[in-house]
Formats: C-alpha cells, sequence, structure tokens
C-alpha cells in the first residue's frame, strides 16, 4: 500500500518545550488513523506541520508526497482540513459554499457543479441547495462542512475534532460519511475526545507528552493494555504524562 | 428542600430561534443534575436564565426561592456560574483573577482556601502566569475555582469538559462529587452521554426540549425496547447490511458494536443465519441493556416522529 503520510523524527520545539518529540509513523492510502492524545500532548503541533502551516524544527515527514519543510504549498493542495469550530459562511447558501470552496482549492470550472451535485446527493440535501446555511439544522451544517472539505477530492483530510458537540445521531451519520470517503480511496485523518469514535479507526495513535506511546489497531491495543474499551486504554496511557497540561 | 425551580420556561430569541420550548424541572439541595444534550440543545440559554443574564420570553423560574427576574440581585450573591466560553481576564494572573472574583463578592481568597484548595493546588505552580497563558485545563480549574470564590450555595457550570480529553473530564468529575459532599448544588451541563451516569439525576434535552427527567439508572428502566448488540470483522459493510434487514427499527455503531433497535417479532436466530449466509463468518450477536446514549437516540427519535 502506498504511504499517503510518512513521519520521520518529527520535533517540534518552542524555546526549551519540546512540544512534539521525535514522533515516527505512516498511514496508508484509504486509512482512517485515529490520532489521539490528552489535551497539550503535542496533537495540534503535529497536525500544523503536517498540513504544512508550521516548519518542524527537526525531523521530516512527507504527506502525500509532498516534503513538508520544501513543498508546503503543494500539500496545502492536496488536502482539506476541517475543525470542531463551523468553517462555513452563513450568510451563504449551501451551493454557494461549496462552489467557494471548490474555487479556492482550484476544482476545475466544468467538475465543480457536477461534483457539488454529486457530493449533495450523497448527504440527501438537493432540496437545501439554495438554503441559507444559517437556516439549517447544526448537525447539517457539520457534515456539509465535510463535504466541503473534500469537494477537491484530496488525498487526505485533516478533521480535527470533528464531532464535538454534535447529537449522538448526527455524530453516527458523521462517521458514515468518513467511512464512504475512505472507501473512495480519501485518506482520513482524525482526533477525537470520544473514545468509541476510536474503535471506528483502521488504527490509532495516542500521544503523551509530545511522543506517540502506542499505534496499533483498536482489537490490538485493548488486547496489549488489558482492556475492554478505548476509554481503558488511553486512561492507562494518558495517566503517565508528566507534562502538566501545558 | 427545592433549590432550583423552572416553571414553563420558553425562549424565543430575536430572530425566531426557538431556544426553550416549555421547560419544567426542578433540582434538589444538594442534588449534582445534569443538563445532556448536543450544542444547540438550550443548554446555555436556561443556564443564562437561571443566573439572571437573560429573560425568559414566557414563564419563570426561582432560584434559591427568588424570582430570576425580579430578585435578581438576591440571586447572583449566591450562586457561582461557570459560563460554557472563557470568561476570566485574560491579562491578569492566576492569582489576580482569583482576587478580583473575591473582592467582587466582599471576601477574600483566603478567607475560602478550604473550597478550593484541592482544585487550586493544582493551580498553584502557575499562580503568576497569566490566565491566557494557560492551558485548555488550567483554564477550566481556574474559572472553577473563581466560580466557587464566595461559597456559592448552588454553582452553575455550563459544559465545564467540553473539548477537554477523557482523563482530564475524569478529574474534573471527580472534583465535583468533593464538592457535592460539601452540600453544594450543582446545574451542570455536558455534550457527553457517559458522563450522564455520574449525575444524581439528568435532564435529556434536544431542540430546546426537555425529552426525559429522571436518574440516570430510572431513564434506563424506562426504556422497554430489544436492544442487540452485534460485531463482526467488517463493521461498516455490516452496518449497511443489517440496516436492510426486517424488523430492525434502527442500526447504529457504538464503540466495537453495532447497536441494533428491534420490534417484537424479531427472532435473532434468523438474523444470525442470513447474515451468515450474506459472507459475515465471524458475526456475533447478543442481547444488551441500553446505555444513556441508547436511550438519549431513541427518545431523539421518537420526538422528531
Amino acid at each position: 500500500m502506498p504511504k499517503v503520510i510518512d513521519v520521520n523524527k518529527l520535533t517540534k520545539t518552542f524555546g526549551t518545550f519540546t512540544a512534539v518529540n521525535e514522533i515516527s509513523f505512516q498511514v496508508e492510502k484509504g486509512e482512517i488513523f485515529g490520532f489521539l492524545g490528552a489535551n497539550g500532548a503535542g496533537k495540534t503541533t503535529a497536525m500544523r506541520m503536517l498540513c504544512g502551516l508550521l516548519k518542524p524544527s527537526s525531523g521530516d515527514a512527507k504527506v502525500a508526497g509532498y516534503d513538508i519543510k520544501s513543498q508546503p504549498e503543494s500539500i496545502k493542495k492536496s488536502i482539506g482540513y476541517m475543525s470542531q469550530k463551523f468553517s462555513l459562511y452563513e450568510d451563504l447558501t449551501v451551493y454557494e459554499n461549496l462552489r467557494l470552496y471548490a474555487g479556492i482549492y482550484g476544482v476545475k470550472k466544468n467538475e465543480i457543479n457536477t461534483k457539488i451535485d454529486s457530493q449533495l446527493k450523497v448527504l440527501g440535501f438537493e432540496s437545501s441547495k439554495n438554503s441559507l446555511v444559517s437556516d439549517l439544522p447544526l448537525g447539517w451544517k457539520q457534515k456539509l462542512a465535510f463535504i466541503a472539505a473534500i469537494i477537491h477530492d484530496p488525498e487526505i483530510v485533516f478533521l480535527d475534532e470533528p464531532t464535538g458537540g454534535v447529537d449522538p445521531v448526527t455524530r453516527r451519520q458523521f462517521w458514515e460519511l468518513i467511512y464512504q470517503a475512505a472507501d473512495r480511496g480519501i485518506t482520513i485523518f482524525v482526533t477525537t475526545h470520544y473514545m468509541d469514535e476510536a474503535e471506528y479507526c483502521n488504527r490509532v495513535s495516542i500521544m503523551v507528552d509530545g511522543r506517540i506511546e502506542a499505534l496499533d489497531k483498536p482489537s490490538n491495543l485493548k488486547e496489549t493494555y488489558h482492556s475492554k474499551n478505548m476509554d481503558e486504554v488511553f486512561q492507562q496511557l494518558a495517566r503517565t504524562a508528566k507534562r502538566s497540561d501545558s | 428542600m427545592t433549590v432550583i425551580k423552572v416553571d414553563n420556561i420558553s425562549k424565543t430569541y430575536d430572530k425566531g430561534v426557538k431556544a426553550l420550548r416549555q421547560i419544567n424541572l426542578t433540582v434538589e439541595k444538594g442534588e449534582l443534575f445534569g443538563l445532556i444534550g448536543p450544542d444547540g440543545a438550550g443548554k446555555s440559554t436556561l443556564f443564562r436564565i437561571l443566573t439572571t443574564l437573560l429573560l425568559p420570553s414566557s414563564g419563570s423560574a426561582e432560584v434559591l426561592g427568588a424570582d430570576t427576574v425580579k430578585n435578581y440581585k438576591e440571586i447572583r450573591a449566591e450562586v457561582g456560574y461557570m459560563p460554557g466560553n472563557f470568561s476570566l481576564y485574560t491579562d491578569l494572573t492566576v492569582e489576580e483573577n482569583l482576587e478580583v472574583f473575591a473582592s467582587l463578592f466582599n471576601t477574600t481568597v483566603s478567607a475560602n482556601m478550604s473550597l478550593i484548595h484541592k482544585v487550586y493546588n493544582q493551580l498553584a505552580p502557575f499562580k503568576d502566569r497569566r490566565a491566557g497563558a494557560l492551558s485548555g485545563g488550567m483554564k477550566q480549574k481556574l474559572a472553577l475555582c473563581c466560580a466557587l470564590i464566595h461559597k456559592p450555595k448552588v454553582l452553575f457550570l455550563d459544559e465545564p469538559t467540553t473539548g477537554v480529553d477523557p482523563t482530564s473530564r475524569k478529574e474534573f468529575w471527580e472534583i465535583l462529587k468533593d464538592l457535592e459532599t460539601e452540600g453544594i448544588t450543582i446545574l451542570v451541563s455536558t455534550p457527553y452521554m457517559d458522563e450522564a451516569s455520574l449525575c444524581d439525576r439528568i435532564a435529556l434535552m434536544q431542540d430546546g426540549k426537555v425529552l426525559s427527567i429522571d436518574s440516570p439508572t430510572g431513564i434506563i428502566e424506562q426504556f422497554q425496547e430489544r436492544l442487540y448488540a452485534a460485531k463482526s470483522s467488517k463493521m461498516f459493510a455490516l452496518l449497511e447490511f443489517i440496516k436492510t434487514q426486517p424488523h430492525v427499527e434502527s442500526c447504529f455503531p457504538f464503540g466495537d458494536n453495532h447497536h441494533l433497535r428491534v420490534d417484537k417479532t424479531f427472532k435473532p436466530g434468523e438474523l444470525k443465519e442470513v447474515v451468515k449466509q450474506a459472507g459475515f463468518d465471524d458475526f456475533e450477536l447478543k442481547k444488551i441493556k441500553a446505555s444513556i446514549e441508547d436511550c438519549f437516540m431513541y427518545l431523539s427519535e421518537l420526538d422528531h416522529a
């Protein structure tokens, strides 16, 4: 399997503080990769480096085949990004938002409308195409933000706590969208504080104090740590943290 | 003794958004009461009304026997409120923030140290740091200390654990359990269903409505539906397949299992056979008890129907 993310001893220091400490891992094409860790463990810093937004202090990484140090602009074109904070324009319609994102991500003009229509069909949103985003229920907005993040068929989509605060039914519908995207070959890199969602990932890494302390399939992690669920695995590892949540 | 009484409260915002629709609930002295629901359920609106920061459109509410509209000054002196968004002074230090809040309530930090010392001990190494430079977990602990600094009788905590990792969440709930033993009445909101079981009683909320109020075990006992857990090595394909089967009312992923709610004529043996024929050789199916999240999903489905 081709490696879509290939990280080698990636490190980021801020002054004397080592936020990310020599992490190494690979993610394969079409994989759903869960990137877990306590607050302050270094997840966001690592993610910012992988998205080409922050230069590493040492080590290197390739994302979608591009070097994060020398080719950050190529990376930005090959990825999608969605955060927990709603990132669409409330005073534009569903169509206008998707049209805008497609334009920003450089989707070819003659492909834009076909792409938008097919994505809206996946969501069952066809009848809301011309609704203002501000009029949509919250759960719909989150699903729409996901579609906007993958409208250009990126190699990878980075999802930073995409389901925070979302109701339980929508949270699960959201994961179905993730599975469908992965089936299409889009690699998923996702963070979450819901440990049941860790189970939906093909593989999960858990960061503690800037290092990756565990990386495996959820079933293997549960076996290794003699735990009945991922919450127990997480608690065992996070408890070893020395860094005081800074 | 009833400490919080919400009587038919509705709130419609200017743009016509119905944030609360005829809410009724009571919280007794010393209770740890949870408002459980996603964003948009109306939790924060209810907090703002109860802390006298917002007028209801209709209905009324009392806190410690005082009306939230007529006697708001009495309420403000007796309650502590930790809003959902961080609202301390970011350019003041940890210590300065505590002093400001203490003096606002005509008291001192030292006079109340006994109540906050457990939380404060974790903050102490950063006491000279500006609040804006604290981590999320530490900000949250400082906000709790500031809300507690005048020994309030009632504590309002609006989503104190949102966006917080599972370990820090657990720590925070241990702190709340400690405060409960001090006799403080606590109203806390959370979108995390797994935190519901840590409350004495809970209100499940969605779309401005209360779906159910009871103790966590009471809510589970009220759930009369038949529920099964299913798994195989091909979970997503299994989910899609089971959804198409007769007698299955709903099927949702729940961690490493799918939960199936089934009708009265469902026969587990029949499903097993069909699923195995479809190629899921390692299919497993067992009857289970509902969790709060199962109950919530079922109740919200009923409400939408």
